[in-house]
């Protein structure tokens, strides 16, 4: 996507909110990459509601009415030695800007990555460039070892010692690598995907809880302590406008079939 | 000729219609019933009303000229000093302000005067307003942070006598807490955009979608401007950081007007950002916010709306128009409970709020009684919506980005009253960021101050 002033601040981290046409809704997406030479940045999305799936029928020269960023925190990039990323489905894009960074200070980085099957598995080629060593799951065994990815973190936990451990991907992953690396006592940072409307900390709308305190996942984050975070009032809240969602892409696919119906005649 | 005690009645929707719609409940004076109304202005040589009004607008001037049926040269009187007369027109507190010192009031109600100048401005509106030839062009330029209505009267203030402006807007649309905060049903929408597309008309650029603090910096704008206004209001939500404030089901005011107003979620599906209406509905304050945050929930389909206050009527700080509207529309108002923690149900929905009854006692710092808990008293209301409207602080991007910006604890920017100047050299600010959660008018008054003196530091260089 071109827009220059984003490209120019954007760092690994960090997300921008856009709306794709005039009665749109505001949606929050990471930045998985950024190209100054051409003003423009990476976004990776996964077609899930009528919002993705609007944005997934653009194509190259098409607009896109509103974005806004570069939004957040970016992360903390730091040598900090040996570090493992964890990333599953488009989290994987997400992931990639922060182990680029990380390698790019001298840190050993391992690579864990999966999703439901090959497919899902994306920016491959991009992690491996920048990893020490990479790991690849899929939940059907179509690439690489069939499992979990936490399977794999389990392993090399028992085995090494690790500084620090990115999780990016789907909340229920991110909570229980969380859970499972709070056993062996390993800093796990976490980049949280809450519902938003402005991304600006105008609404609370993106609001969690990190030990005991209510943080604003788009001022305060979007990355925070893993092994803090109330994952299980994250789940509950990201369910919020489930029926309201499923009406919107209803409505959105007949009206496509509609469409396509049409043009038939 | 007698003189006529009260006001002349201003048309409303009727009650039972406008529950169900989102449009505009005061229908606006006819220019009989103007004419009306402007003949009961007594025209008093000292003008008392004039010393309530923040940004003095000549009162009893532009009556005079609708009096006399010119109401070309009324709108012009009044824009004069306010560049948003359809806005102020309709949301000011006249009752706190002009109004509170017109002569009549001794003998009966004050004139109507908002309600005159939004006849006058929606005449213009309606008309198609003139734009005010611009005397001299000065080779300066100046970045205005925010596009409320802070931002809006200093960029139309300094671009009247020359000076280029760039407002730099965080929504994708311009106007701040007049598009997202006030309701379509308060404040049209439509009104608001014309007042915008007027600030345009006198040469000042708009950028949306940029957000000052993270897209660009304070000191980025120095580097390109002559001067920095930082309007960008209290647009940060308090909580009442109880325990269940994260339940589904409970929204900051702010998010639950940004998401009907702004995103039109009371369109939901013709608009994609929906939005989820209780049953019962509570909403906490007592303010301005908390009111239209009820009346909103009412008209997206709320079986009962009631309003949760701690201390009485008395006290409430909302605008008296808003009062009387919410009651007739059927808002319950419970005074003198204070919610102490959120019930949930096992799916994390929000079920119910347990409040504690309060009795009033002396008066605080805000010189109204102040409210204090009965032990012993709590009770659960059951509730499947809750509205905490408890006020708003000043967002803290552009304190966190710009370190030598003086702000308070609640980070309100610290500014000199006298000419809106901050800590930090060629910054000014203005409007809730600089006074904590006000009104509209207060904020164009800290614009026009801020206004004057931007323009003083730049033509004495």
């Amino acid at each position: 996507m071109k827009t220059p002033l984003i490209a120019k601040k954007a760092l690994p981290g960090q997300f921008v909110i856009l709306r794709v046409h005039e009665k749109g809704e505001r949606i929050p997406l990471t930045i998985a990459d950024k190209n100054l030479e051409k003003e423009s940045i990476t976004i990776v999305f996964q077609e899930v509601g009528k919002t993705t799936k609007l944005l997934g029928r653009l194509g190259v020269g098409d607009k896109i009415s509103d974005i806004v960023g570069p939004l957040g925190n970016p992360s903390e990039i730091e040598k900090f030695g040996v570090v493992i990323g964890v990333g599953g489905g488009v989290g994987i894009a997400a992931l990639y800007p922060i182990l680029k960074g990380l390698k790019e200070k001298g840190n050993y980085v391992i690579s864990i990555i999966g999703g439901r099957s090959s497919d899902y598995v994306i920016f491959r080629e991009e992690i491996k460039n920048i990893s020490d060593e990479i790991y690849i799951t899929t939940d059907d065994g179509s690439l690489g070892r069939k499992g979990l990815v936490t399977d794999v973190l389990k392993e090399i936990l028992e085995e090494r010692k690790i500084d620090r451990i990115w999780a990016v991907g789907p909340t229920i992953m991110m909570k229980v690598v969380s859970d499972l690396t709070k056993n062996y006592g390993v800093p796990t940072i976490v980049s949280l995907n809450p519902i938003m409307v402005d991304g600006t900390g105008m609404c609370g709308g993106c609001r969690v809880t990190v030990g005991d305190k209510i943080k604003f996942t788009c001022i305060d984050g979007p990355e925070f302590d893993g092994h803090l975070v109330d994952f299980d009032e994250l789940l509950a809240r990201l369910k919020t406008y489930k029926e309201e969602e499923a009406l919107a892409l209803r409505l959105f696919e007949e009206s496509e079939v509609g469409k396509v119906g049409h043009s038939k005649n | 000729m007698a003189i006529v005690k009260t006001k002349t009645p201003i048309p409303e929707q009727p009650v039972e219609e406008r529950i169900k719609n989102f449009d505009e409940v005061a229908l606006g004076y006819t220019e009989e019933q103007a004419l009306i109304e402007a003949s009961r202005c007594l025209q008093c040589k000292d003008a008392p009303c004039v010393k309530g009004c923040p940004v003095n607008i000549d009162i009893p001037g532009f009556i005079r000229l609708i009096k006399e049926k010119k109401y070309d040269e009324a709108i012009k009187k009044i824009k004069e000093s306010n560049n948003l007369p359809a806005t102020t027109g309709r949301v000011c507190p006249q009752e706190t302000q002009c109004e509170a010192l017109c002569t009549l009031k001794k003998v009966g109600e004050p004139v109507a005067i908002g309600r005159l100048e939004r006849f006058v401005a929606d005449y213009e509106l309606n008309k198609g307003y003139e734009i005010p030839p611009i005397v001299k062009k000065y080779d300066k330029k100046v970045a205005v942070v925010g596009s409320g209505p802070a931002g809006l009267t200093v960029a139309g203030d300094l671009a009247r006598i020359g000076i280029e402006v760039s407002i730099f807007e965080a929504f994708h649309e311009p106007g701040g807490v007049l598009i997202y905060g006030i309701p379509e049903f308060r404040l049209p929408k439509r009104i608001v955009r014309a007042e915008v597309e007027y600030i345009k008309s006198l040469g000042v650029e708009i950028f949306t979608n940029v957000v000052v603090g993270r897209s660009v910096t304070i000191d980025e704008l120095l580097k390109e401007y002559d001067a920095v206004f930082i309007g960008t209001g209290a647009g940060a939500p308090q909580f009442l950081n109880i325990p269940g404030e994260n339940l589904i089901g409970i929204y900051s005011a702010n998010e639950f007007l940004t998401r009907v107003n702004l995103m039109k979620a009371y369109k939901f599906p013709e608009y994609d950002t929906p939005i989820k209406i209780g049953k019962i509905v509570g909403v906490i304050g007592g303010g301005n916010v908390a009111m239209d945050a009820a009346r909103t929930a009412l008209r997206l389909g709320a079986k009962e709306v009631h309003i949760l206050y701690r201390r009485t009527e008395e006290e409430m700080p909302a605008r008296y128009e808003e009062i009387v509207h919410a009651k007739e529309e059927g808002i319950i108002f419970n005074f003198l409970v204070s919610p102490v923690k959120f019930v949930g149900d096992e799916k994390g929905h929000l079920i119910g709020i347990e409040l504690q009854r309060m009795t009033l006692g002396e008066p605080d710092g805000s010189g109204r009684r102040r409210p204090i808990p009965i032990e012993g008293s709590n009770f659960v209301f059951p509730i499947d919506m809750a509205i905490v409207a408890i006020g708003t602080v000043p967002n803290p991007l552009i304190s966190m980005t710009t370190p030598d910006l003086s702000v308070n604890k609640n980070g309100t920017i610290l500014i000199d009253k006298e000419t809106g100047k901050t800590s930090k050299d060629r910054v000014f600010a203005g409007g809730d960021v600089a006074s904590g959660s006000a009104t509209v008018i207060n904020a164009m008054g800290a614009g026009k101050v801020a206004a004057k003196s931007i323009f003083k530091l730049l033509t004495e260089e």
